[in-house]
């Protein structure tokens, strides 16, 4: 049981760095279209 | 897979056009070749989108789109007002607002159309927000350019405009969705700290553990109470500068108390933590806010492109200002001392004097006055008014522009603004809420400090969380956001937000018959051949000459024609009609007169009642006569009745004379039919109808019924009808067509239901829990559960709205 004295605060970081990878990625756009891309990657524009 | 998808379309319905999927008319002879293969098509318009696709080598967009295009239009691919666009200041770049995405070919189709128009550099969809962002040379490419382009194949687009767009409620979304997101990580992760606390039993968990779960807690709280909850404090904030507490206070007050109660018993190493509450809490509320707001930008986007986003225009008198000579140009090019004509209905487009002309002019939108008001030769006139009666000639005062963008931006923020008075009466009841919860715990604390001293803390903050009114202020907003959704889909625009409520209570449904339950423009009734030529070919004939011609009589005898003849040498009479040469033969089509001048004698048969008729004729006699009426809309029988089945009653209003009010009444079987009323008799009508205790609906569309839109108790105007109307109604119409307003009746109906039974339960689970909290047999964990469960309850319940049934 004493790893989870370990786990936690870990997890709390971890926590930390997801919302400062969700802040970068809204900060570049990424969420402005939520429909565009699903619909994108059906197309095939290699030929 | 998707051109699996396209199959099942297409085999459902066969008979379909290629492009649209409308029905094909049985006589339509349009068609394009696509891969090699002949398609039917149901009008020339989609004929010429889907050749252009085909021709730009893009014809697998129809083996992989995944729903039916909209019908392309080809008067709209012309349109001589988008040249307006190239003055309009963008300098190699620009966004543009698109119309008719309807799946992933759509985007694919377009990004790959525009490429390959010359000079353009760069072009990108965003799907969501329907918006096109393209960069081009200037040398080689201009905007009206990339307008046609995308007009060709059948996508309406229009520049964007950051003010009209409603930019402020898209900043506003955007920054709604990363504090929804941040709140949705916090919960879950305190969450996962919560669980095995609450689980564990008594004493199987070590103080030490127990901190240190309450510890983590708290600090994955802090973005959500710092960044996510500050829509609730800062609202709660606003509410009490203004001494008006509404239901932010109680939010913030919740989410506060919870967490400076949990905060001073993690530091004191006593009492309940209440961490997962105040993230749920926070998480729930944020996500009805989110959804509201995304209601409120599609309506008001929908609501933009109704109002046909160009440039606002403005027709300049060249020369005499008697020869009325005009020409179109963009309100922003006015220069000081222009003369413009301003025709009734249309907006003033800059600030300016009447040089010519007595009217009366409409400043609802500029100072809510409603009533019109006279205005003569000398007065002067602000942008942005509208012009409600007659056609004025204006001298340009000031090239302020910005007065039109005004009342369009005004318009547009109008759309959703404000509440209805269901929300409101739900907001007074907060903060009359607020005052007896504040009460309450005051008097459970004291309470408890005679009992047990030290449980009263814990005792009132337990009130607190669990009475936070969450579920309270869910109720109404989510089923309003909810609905307007839905209507949006299917083709009404609830401008303003009491329409959904006011109609469900409405008793009265007051029709305007021409333009509403009737066309509004004529359509060919019948052809009667009276000489040696058949009826066929003499409408051949008659569409031939009309080719070109503007007259609303001229179209409707085109319309009736799948493959016009071909005319030359046309010349046209003025209020007589036209001449000129099929086949080698002359011919005159026009009123009795003016054939009678090439076939001799007199027009025989009697002209039925309420028709307008049009005849032909050669130098050998007499040919035809072609009767036109306005034509009933097919589908106002059926609405009429469901409104009646739904236990309206429904009046036909009409400023036309009785007997064609009449006819119409009784063809959809409405008992009431009054005629001969004008603008402001049809008020004193509905004004009376209102007197008696009536809830007034009003369906229009023309200017004549701006006011008695305005004066009724909810009113509809119709998407194709004058702006004006449009500006007085309640909610649009936004396709031509009636049956959305009986589904808007329906949707009504459901959503008042839905509001009722989540005001129901939300004031039963406060009842029922706040006793609990008060004596003390309420546990954080619990307090938790039902906070959530109860909201999650009423938004559930109100999502119910936006499926189909």
């Amino acid at each position: 049981m004493e790893a989870l004295y370990i786990l936690v605060p870990l997890s709390v970081v971890l926590v930390g760095v997801a919302l400062r990878v969700f802040s970068g990625a809204a900060q570049s756009g990424q969420f402005d279209d939520l429909e565009g891309p699903a619909y994108r990657v059906l197309q095939d524009d290699d030929r | 897979m998707s051109a699996v998808l396209d199959q099942a379309v297409r085999d459902k319905a066969p008979q379909g056009c290629f492009h649209c999927g409308l029905p094909i008319p049985a006589d339509s002879r349009w068609q394009a070749t696509i891969d090699g293969s002949v398609q039917q098509m149901c009008c020339p318009g989609c004929a010429a989108a889907a050749q252009a696709i085909a021709d730009g080598g893009f014809a697998d967009y129809y083996t992989t789109r995944t729903a039916y295009a909209v019908q392309a239009d080809l008067e709209a691919a012309r349109a001589p007002e988008l040249d307006l666009v190239d003055g309009a200041g963008m300098d190699g770049e620009g966004s543009f607002s698109v119309e008719g995405i309807r799946c992933a070919s759509c985007m694919w189709l377009i990004e790959r159309q525009l490429m390959r128009v010359p000079g353009v550099l760069d072009v990108s969809l965003n799907v969501a927000t329907e918006r096109l962002f393209v960069r081009w040379d200037q040398g080689e490419c201009r905007p009206s350019g990339i307008l046609r382009t995308l007009r060709a194949i059948g996508y309406t687009a229009y520049p964007y405009d950051a003010h009209r767009h409603g930019e402020q409620l898209e900043r506003a979304r955007k920054k709604l969705f990363r504090q929804l997101f941040v709140a949705a990580l916090s919960m879950m992760q305190v969450m996962m700290y919560a669980v095995p606390v609450y689980l564990a039993g008594d004493g199987t968990m070590d103080a030490g553990m127990t901190a240190l779960m309450h510890w983590a807690s708290f600090f994955l709280t802090l973005p959500a109470l710092l960044y996510s909850a500050q829509p609730f404090f800062m609202g709660a904030w606003r509410d009490l500068v203004r001494r008006s507490p509404g239901m932010d206070v109680p939010v913030a007050l919740g989410i506060g108390a919870a967490f400076a109660g949990s905060l001073g018993a993690l530091l004191s190493g006593q009492g309940d933590v209440y961490f997962d509450s105040v993230t749920m809490f926070v998480f729930l509320l944020l996500g009805s806010r989110y959804l509201e707001l995304g209601a409120r930008r599609k309506a008001a986007g929908a609501l933009e492109r109704l109002q046909q986003g160009l440039p606002a225009a403005a027709l300049r008198l060249r020369g005499d200002p008697l020869a009325r000579d005009t020409e179109l140009i963009a309100a922003s090019t006015l220069q000081v001392g222009d003369l413009v004509l301003v025709k009734a209905g249309q907006a003033v487009p800059a600030d300016g004097v009447i040089h010519e002309g007595e009217t009366e002019i409409d400043l609802a939108l500029l100072t809510g006055e409603t009533r019109t008001q006279p205005r003569m030769p000398g007065d002067a006139l602000p942008g942005g008014a509208v012009n409600a009666t007659q056609a004025i000639v204006l001298r340009v005062t000031s090239a302020a522009t910005d007065s039109t963008l005004a009342m369009l931006v005004r318009l547009v923020e109008r759309a959703g603004q404000g509440k209805p008075a269901l929300a409101l009466w739900a907001d007074r009841v907060a903060g009359w809420f607020v005052l007896g919860l504040l009460g309450l715990t005051v008097l459970a604390y004291v309470a408890w400090l005679q009992v047990d001293p030290g449980r009263a803390w814990q005792v009132a903050i337990a009130v607190l969380v669990v009475s936070c009114p969450c579920a309270l202020s869910l109720a109404t907003p989510t089923a309003l956001a909810a609905a307007t959704d839905r209507l949006l889909r299917r083709g009404v625009l609830a401008v303003q937000p009491h329409t959904l409520e006011t109609f469900d209570r409405a008793t009265h449904i007051v029709f305007d018959k021409t333009g509403t339950l009737t066309y509004g423009r004529p359509t060919l009734r019948q052809t009667v051949p009276v000489g040696q030529v058949a009826g066929d070919a003499c409408l051949r004939i008659a569409a031939a000459l009309e080719a070109d011609n503007p007259h609303p009589l001229a179209i409707a005898i085109r319309d009736a024609v799948a493959e016009p003849g071909h005319a030359q040498r046309i010349h046209c009479t003025v209020g007589q009609g036209v001449e000129g040469w099929v086949d080698g033969c002359c011919y005159r089509l026009g009123s009795a007169a003016w054939v009678a001048g090439v076939a001799g004698g007199v027009a025989r048969a009697a002209v039925p009642a309420g028709t307008t008729s049009v005849w032909l004729g050669n130098a050998d006699g007499w040919l035809a006569r072609f009767d036109l009426a306005d034509g009933l809309r097919p589908e106002a029988a059926e609405v009429v009745q469901r409104f009646r089945a739904a236990g309206k009653t429904v009046v036909l209003l009409s400023g036309d004379e009785q007997h064609a009010a009449q006819a119409v009444a009784a063809q959809l079987g409405i008992s009431t039919a009054i005629g001969g009323k004008l603008p402001d008799e049809k008020l004193d009508f509905v004004r009376r109808l209102q007197q008696e205790g009536a809830v007034v609906a009003m369906v229009g569309d023309g200017i004549n019924d701006a006011a008695v839109l305005s004066g009724a108790d909810v009113s509809f105007a119709m998407g194709r009808g004058a702006e004006l109307a449009q500006l007085h109604a309640d909610g649009v119409l936004m396709g031509d067509d009636l049956t959305p307003l009986a589904d808007a009746l329906d949707t009504a109906r459901r959503t008042l239901s839905v509001i009722r039974q989540n005001l129901t339960w939300a004031t039963v689970y406060n009842v029922a829990a706040i006793p609990a909290a008060a004596t003390g047999l309420l546990s954080p964990w619990m307090a938790g559960v039902g906070m959530a469960a109860s909201s999650a309850l009423v938004v559930v319940n109100a999502l119910r709205l936006r499926k189909d049934r």
